[in-house]
């Protein structure tokens, strides 16, 4: 079908099916600010900073609301349209660089850029002050009214995952956001909602400061540890194509922010995969405790603890990634090296804020010490890059250090899907003795939150599902609850599309920004020569190490266990 | 309702010439007309008795006065959609005033298989934005909604939706029984002899409703007409021509009346009552309000910047009115042409 052609500022550009004109123009290279709008949430039309001038009636019109269809035409840059979109970005924006923790520190803000493209110093008017503090979404994010401008967007992120904690309190220019006070209601820290915020009025509980004190101080030896998710979409921070493998790029960058060692959640992504395919394997022969539930998603892990502790059994017993791999380097590593433990700082760099919630939990501690002492997001990352003046792109690649080697199997736990298929490569071969035929488990694969497969094993044929999202977990615990032996085995995660869609991820993130990332994940697995977990050296001498350790210490090395949780808990 | 009975109906609405009472003036027959044809099983009918501008108690007058009357629009409307639920979004404080009488017809009317519920509105302005108040009975935050869909295809929970305000609905059953005489309830207040609601000919001037009900002022005024808020503003010489526009208020204001103190007014009406949904409105009308309570001299070029950005760039209809009355205030009173 012939596509819409429309009119811009006078000159003809084809449309896509479905999109609204202000997607055309930017889609063309025609600036036209926004806050409120977002590809993948409802039509919301509140910032009215898309404003346009209808050229046939004169009027203005908010160019996110006109669906491009064939002979609209609209005008973007008359002095009407200069005059309104000034006069409104003054209002909307009063204050902002004041008052914004990002603004101020000089940090990347797409607002600031928007204030220096149209010539908007927010000082024109004071804004309203509303007397309400920083409220903290557990240790993972948190919130700042004064700097909410209400678009919106971060309350449509967490209805749109199926949670509904946040809403908009108050009239007129005190319209702010806020939690739901209904004591049913909870966060789940999954940080969906610092994706999206404009205006750095919901983040991500920054870190920045602590690492960097961590690598100042001589005495500490600081080891970076990166999740799958981060080496395919840190690239973007810097303008690179979405989903592009930069793990070389990354490495170097590490290594001149004075980072010591440069290892792998990855790694530790082949430990889980070991301890939960075998927790499989024993529960499977005792028919014990099934379906099973991945436990590596603290957001998944809080909606359980929240919503559904009844669910608590299910879940696997095995330590997430990065918990794991932290946990390794502050032991089997250290005294490998003769290092001292207490001298290590471990720092993972996560596509998550929930990771920050689950670190600082105290019943991780592995003699006294935290596995992992600071999680920094994808965004965090990019800011202590930018902030070194560190020219990311023009970056000779590099290796990860020799106790951070991993596995393919590890690199795709960043997609939805991918614990599944790990843990699979690794349980067929655990069970069997063989390893799996086909190694591409291609039904669990993709951006659909709610996917299922059936898998032999030797003679067991295994009930598979892989969900994303509260929203999609709730269509599947309904459907246990009528049979419970739906399933053997079931990947939950809470962000949309896995941790590739992360609420630490770059912003934009989006559905078709995601699957990028999903593209560029699998590539990297395909091209990689050791493709499952059972095959990593560093894993299997970290076993030899672990299984010498009397009971307790190896298992807590290994497992962890979960409780009911109370809201804000 | 049979094909026959709703033509006549119809057919007798659109001879009236009825129009919404609720401000818009939107021809009744049409809007029968659009909720007729959309589809869908499950049809509502809502009465707006919302009533959150100033300077309006016609609503609670009628309701009041002519319960059964809007009952029986509200039947009517029910029959011709072939629905049996209807809504009341309602001021809270006048179903405290009203309850007794409303909640008798209610079960009356349950008797005869009709569902007809009353959603407690909490006072507001956007209360009265017939989608605003379809996001409030459905529990969600007062404001307004994308159209389209209009009301008419996807109303209240998705369902088509006829909503008419109380005037309306009165009128309805005043056609019905063919005892419509193309009247409007009257407002009136300010500093008048005899304030309160004069049921009288919509189409008589503005001078002429003030001669009627013995209020014309024997000092110098204009007048602010359709709502206090967003209501047009005369000078005592345009009354001889002018006629009713909008909800159906006439306030009277001394001639004298300080510039500020009529700015202020509006100003800190909408500033309290915006929804706070879109930029202008929500930051907008409190930047008015504020530079008007701190300037000595009425910075007229700021105000107007911000009217203008409102008039073109609100979301809503309650945004795009807030220049009205302040425009229509310069150009008759302040600076009329003598």
């Amino acid at each position: 079908m012939k596509k819409p052609i429309v009119i811009i500022n006078g000159k003809e550009f084809e449309a896509e099916k479905g999109e609204n004109i202000m997607q055309t123009a930017l889609r063309n290279g025609i600036d036209i600010p926004h806050f409120c709008f977002h590809e993948d949430l409802p039509l919301e039309a509140n910032c009215r900073a898309c404003l346009v001038q209808d050229a046939g009636t004169g009027n203005i019109v908010m160019s996110c609301t006109i669906p491009a269809k064939d002979g609209v035409r609209i005008l973007t840059t008359t002095p009407k349209v200069e005059k309104m979109r000034h006069k409104n970005l003054e209002l909307l924006l009063a204050g902002h660089q004041q008052n914004c923790p990002r603004c101020q520190k000089k940090l990347h803000c797409e607002t600031a850029e928007i204030m220096n493209r149209y010539h908007v110093k927010g000082n024109e008017y004071v804004r309203e002050k509303v007397q309400e503090l920083v409220h903290k979404l557990g240790t993972a994010a948190e919130f700042d009214p004064n700097l909410c401008i209400a678009c919106n967007k971060c309350i449509k992120a967490c209805e749109s995952i199926g949670i509904g904690f946040l809403q908009l309190k108050g009239k007129a220019s005190k319209t702010r956001v806020d939690y739901n006070h209904d004591p049913k209601v909870d966060c789940i820290y999954c940080g969906q909602c610092t994706v999206v915020c404009p205006v750095d009025a919901i983040r991500e509980q920054s870190h920045i400061e602590q690492v960097e004190a961590a690598i100042k101080d001589p005495d500490k030896i600081v080891i970076v540890q990166t999740a799958p998710s981060v080496r395919n979409s840190i690239g973007e921070e810097f303008g690179m194509p979405y989903g592009q493998d930069n793990t070389g790029k990354m490495f170097t960058a590490y290594r001149k922010l004075g980072f010591d060692k440069i290892f792998d959640v990855s790694m530790g992504a082949d430990i889980t995969t070991m301890v939960e395919g075998s927790e499989l394997v024993e529960r499977l022969e005792t028919g014990e405790g099934l379906p099973m539930f991945t436990s590596c998603c603290p957001g998944w892990v809080k909606y359980v603890e929240f919503y559904h502790p009844e669910l608590i059994p299910n879940l696997t017993t095995s330590r997430s990634p990065h918990i794991h791999s932290g946990g390794a380097y502050k032991t089997w590593w250290a005294k490998k090296t003769k290092t001292d433990p207490r001298k290590i700082v471990v720092v993972s760099v996560m596509p998550c804020t929930s990771k920050k919630y689950e670190a600082s939990h105290d019943k991780l501690n592995i003699d006294g010490m935290r596995p992992v002492d600071f999680s920094l997001t994808t965004r965090e990352i990019a800011q202590m890059i930018r902030k070194h003046k560190i020219d990311f792109k023009s970056l000779e690649p590099s290796e990860v250090d020799d106790a951070g080697v991993y596995s393919g199997a590890a690199v795709i736990y960043g997609a939805s899907g991918g614990v599944m298929e790990s843990a699979l490569r690794s349980a067929h071969y655990l069970v069997t003795g063989k390893e799996m035929e086909k190694i591409d488990l291609t039904e669990v694969r993709g951006y659909n939150g709610f996917k299922k497969a059936v898998v032999t094993i030797g003679d067991v044929k295994l009930k598979v599902a892989v969900v994303a999202t509260p929203k999609n977990i709730q269509v599947l615990l309904k459907e246990l609850k009528k049979n419970p032996h739906a399933y053997d085995y079931v990947e939950f995660m809470a962000c949309p599309g896995g941790c590739l869609g992360g609420g630490g991820q770059p912003n934009p993130s989006s559905k078709r920004i995601v699957k990028e990332r999903i593209k560029g994940i699998y590539a990297i697995d395909k091209k990689m020569k050791m493709r499952r977990a059972h095959e990593n050296p560093v894993v299997k001498e970290f076993f030899e190490y672990a299984d010498k350790l009397p009971k307790k210490e190896r298992d807590a090395l290994l497992y962890t266990n979960f409780e009911p949780k109370r809201k804000f808990e | 309702m049979n094909t026959k009975t709703k033509e006549t109906l119809l057919q007798k609405i659109e001879a009236a010439k009825l129009v919404g009472r609720g401000g818009a003036g939107f021809p009744t027959h049409l809007k029968w007309k659009f909720v007729d044809k959309a589809k869908g099983t499950k049809k509502y009918v809502i009465c707006n008795a919302s009533e959150g501008e100033i300077g309006l108690f016609k609503d609670i007058y009628i309701l009041d006065h002519f319960t059964a009357e809007v009952f029986e629009g509200m039947k009517l409307a029910m029959d011709f959609l072939g629905s049996k639920y209807a809504w009341f979004n309602m001021n809270a404080n006048y179903y405290r005033n009203l309850q007794e009488k409303l909640d008798a017809l209610i079960l009356e009317y349950k008797k005869k298989g009709y569902d007809i519920r009353v959603f407690q509105e909490k006072p507001s302005y956007i209360g009265g934005e017939e989608t605003a108040l379809l996001n409030a009975i459905e529990g969600k935050r007062p404001k307004p909604r994308l159209k389209p869909p209009f009301p008419a295809e996807k109303g209240l929970f998705g369902k088509p939706t006829l909503v008419h305000n109380v005037e309306t609905l009165y009128n309805i059953s005043q056609v019905n029984r063919g005892m419509f005489k193309n009247n409007r309830f009257y407002c009136l207040l300010g500093p008048v002899r005899y304030p309160g609601v004069y049921e009288l000919p919509a189409d008589m001037t503005l001078l002429e409703v003030l001669e009627k009900t013995n209020n014309v002022p024997e000092f110098d005024y204009f007048v602010q007409v359709g709502g206090s808020a967003s209501g047009v503003v005369w000078n005592s010489e345009q009354l001889k021509t002018e006629k009713m526009s909008g909800g159906g208020s006439i306030e009277i204001y001394p001639a004298d009346t300080p510039p500020k103190e009529m700015l202020l007014k509006w100003f800190e009406f909408y500033s309290k009552e915006s929804c706070g949904k879109c930029t202008p409105c929500r930051e907008g009308t409190y930047q008015l309000f504020e530079m008007v309570k701190q300037s000595k001299k009425i910075p007229w070029n700021k105000i107007n910047e911000i009217l203008d950005l409102l008039e073109s760039a609100s979301f809503c209809a309650l945004g795009k009115s807030v220049p009205t009355a302040v425009r229509t205030y310069s150009e008759n009173v302040l600076h009329k042409k003598i």
